[in-house]
């Protein structure tokens, strides 16, 4: 039994796979996609379509970054509004092609800039969770490291959310929750305690239907479980996936 | 009242944005110091003014206030007035906020929701209330708007929504996260069914508030000078090591940037929003 705030330091520690690994683990023939169509291309977010054993799916990450000039030009996984609007065109494209979506979610959070505010920050998660809502093909997310905040779940309103097992999934960082709450960024240990992050109490909440083992035996196997889910939804009609879909978030206080 | 709490209110006045919807007999004072000019406000020449000062400052008002202020006499009917948040995670200290910010604001929850009539058309309505933990979103706000939303699809209602907000609850954890995807699922539906969603953004809008359905409005006006933003002013000077320009994040700027449509003054909010609906209306015009 490790503590909360250990789980924080795993999901960030600096040899952890980050969204890249996993897209060459779980797809082959992947052909990168770039750019949002309306300003520029965000390098915190790694999207594109790949082939999840016979089946040709879009996946997108949020991608920390490998080395420190790679880090600095993924903005060390925090997106700016046009990462976001490049996830979101791909998911549209997604959707007329007919193919599933896969995110992999791994970001301290949306980036909070100057720029990012001029550009909308707000507004592009905002229309993110809006058309990830109705998406019409199968979506699944996996927060692979940190889920933080509203720049994570701009890409997990889907119709399955997993969590590696040392992933944390957050509303705020433990840090700035004690900074706010106790005006000492040092009690980030007892926040994070408090904020309930682990994977553990992600799937108790139902936050997140799987909590997926760390190592390279799961790695192997996350592939095989992708395609069963992905083939699962597929077999649903449309209507009954959406309606799935709503009612996944709409449990959350529904017995008010 | 205890003395020390009066005096701290007194002092807090124009810190947040002033509070005008003290009944006037609990008012320390029975002025309201503008936090932009500091021109004493009368309550009784402010509250005729719709709470704007002689300078043109908006000062916040209460969800009560706003929906007396928006609605025609006597049409609001409030739905889910008696809903309240628990402790779920038993996060610290937050039972004991939960009860300061009822008796603070005399609400159950940070936002107040019903049907009413605007104009004569009818409406949901989702007013949020700042001075209930300065508006932030739990699980009972996710909850209270999207049964708003729910029932504006069923009822084939337009909705019109207040929104004023320090964004997700931290005491909820990712319980309020959950919200911003509930809350998105159920105006996604009423948008598809052809309805009309005007949200009027107030000051302060942010965070996860904002990164929802404070932005998913078909229509989206912003009273002058509210701040809005996703990240707070605070955290962006903190991640760059810069002072922000001043009017960053201000109802202005994102005018100017494109993220609102306009800017609507109390003096002409309910004629616009009037305007908005009829337009949006079937009905014949006369």
């Amino acid at each position: 039994m490790s503590t909360a705030y250990e789980h924080v330091k795993a999901a960030r520690a600096k040899d952890r796979p980050t969204g890249v690994h996993f897209i060459n683990t779980v797809v082959t023939d992947f052909v990168e996609l770039h750019g949002d169509r309306r300003f520029a291309d965000d390098a915190a977010v790694v999207g594109g379509i790949g082939r999840l054993k016979d089946m040709p799916v879009t996946v997108i990450a949020l991608e920390k970054g490998q080395d420190i000039k790679d880090k600095l030009r993924r903005n060390f996984g925090a997106a700016n509004p046009e990462g976001y609007r490049k996830a979101l065109r791909l998911m549209k494209q997604a959707e007329k092609f007919g193919r599933p979506v896969i995110c992999f979610v791994d970001t301290a959070g949306a980036f909070p800039g100057v720029g990012a505010e001029e550009r909308g920050q707000g507004q592009a998660i905002a229309e993110n969770l809006l058309e990830m809502m109705t998406l019409k093909v199968p979506t699944i997310s996996i927060i692979i490291g940190e889920g933080g905040s509203g720049g994570a779940i701009a890409l997990a309103a889907a119709d399955r959310v997993w969590m590696m097992e040392r992933a944390i999934y957050s509303v705020i960082s433990p840090e700035g929750c004690a900074s706010i709450l106790w005006k000492d960024a040092g009690k980030a240990a007892e926040a994070a305690e408090s904020l309930r992050l682990t994977s553990e109490d992600m799937h108790r909440l139902g936050v997140v239907e799987r909590v997926i083992a760390e190592g390279e035996t799961a790695m192997a196997e996350l592939k095989d479980d992708l395609y069963g889910a992905v083939s699962e939804l597929l077999a649903l009609d449309v209507d009954a996936r959406l309606d799935a879909r709503y009612q996944r978030f709409r449990k959350f206080g529904e017995n008010l | 009242m205890k003395i020390d709490g009066l005096f701290r209110k007194t002092r807090n006045i124009p810190e947040d944005g002033g509070r005008t919807d003290m009944p006037v007999a609990q008012c320390p004072i029975n002025t309201h110091p503008c936090p932009k000019c500091s021109f004493s406000n009368l309550h009784g020449d402010l509250a005729g003014r719709f709470y704007v000062c002689v300078c043109g400052h908006h000062f916040r008002m209460g969800a009560r206030q706003r929906i007396e202020f928006i609605t025609d006499p006597g049409t609001f009917e409030e739905v889910d007035a008696a809903m309240e948040s628990s402790d779920v995670l038993t996060f610290p200290g937050y039972a004991e906020k939960l009860n300061q910010a009822q008796k603070a604001s005399g609400e159950k929850e940070a936002v107040v929701t019903g049907r009413g009539q605007i104009c004569g058309h009818g409406v949901m309505l989702f007013v949020m209330d700042s001075n209930f933990m300065m508006g932030s979103m739990g699980t009972v706000v996710g909850e209270k708007i999207t049964r708003t939303f729910e029932i504006a699809t069923q009822e084939m209602l337009p909705v019109v929504g207040y929104t004023v907000s320090g964004g997700a609850r931290m005491q909820e954890g990712i319980l309020s996260l959950m919200q911003m995807a509930k809350v998105s699922g159920a105006v996604k539906r009423h948008s598809d069914a052809g309805l009309l969603y005007l949200t009027i953004l107030t000051d302060p809008t942010t965070g996860g508030v904002t990164a929802s359905f404070a932005m998913q409005g078909d229509i989206i006006l912003a009273e002058p000078g509210a701040l809005i933003g996703f990240a707070g002013p605070k955290v962006i000077e903190q991640t760059i090591g810069e002072k922000l320009p001043d009017g960053f994040q201000r109802a202005e700027f994102l005018l100017g940037h494109g993220f609102v449509d306009k800017l609507s003054a109390r003096n002409v909010q309910k004629a616009q929003i009037c305007n908005l609906l009829s337009l949006h209306s079937g009905r014949c015009q006369t």
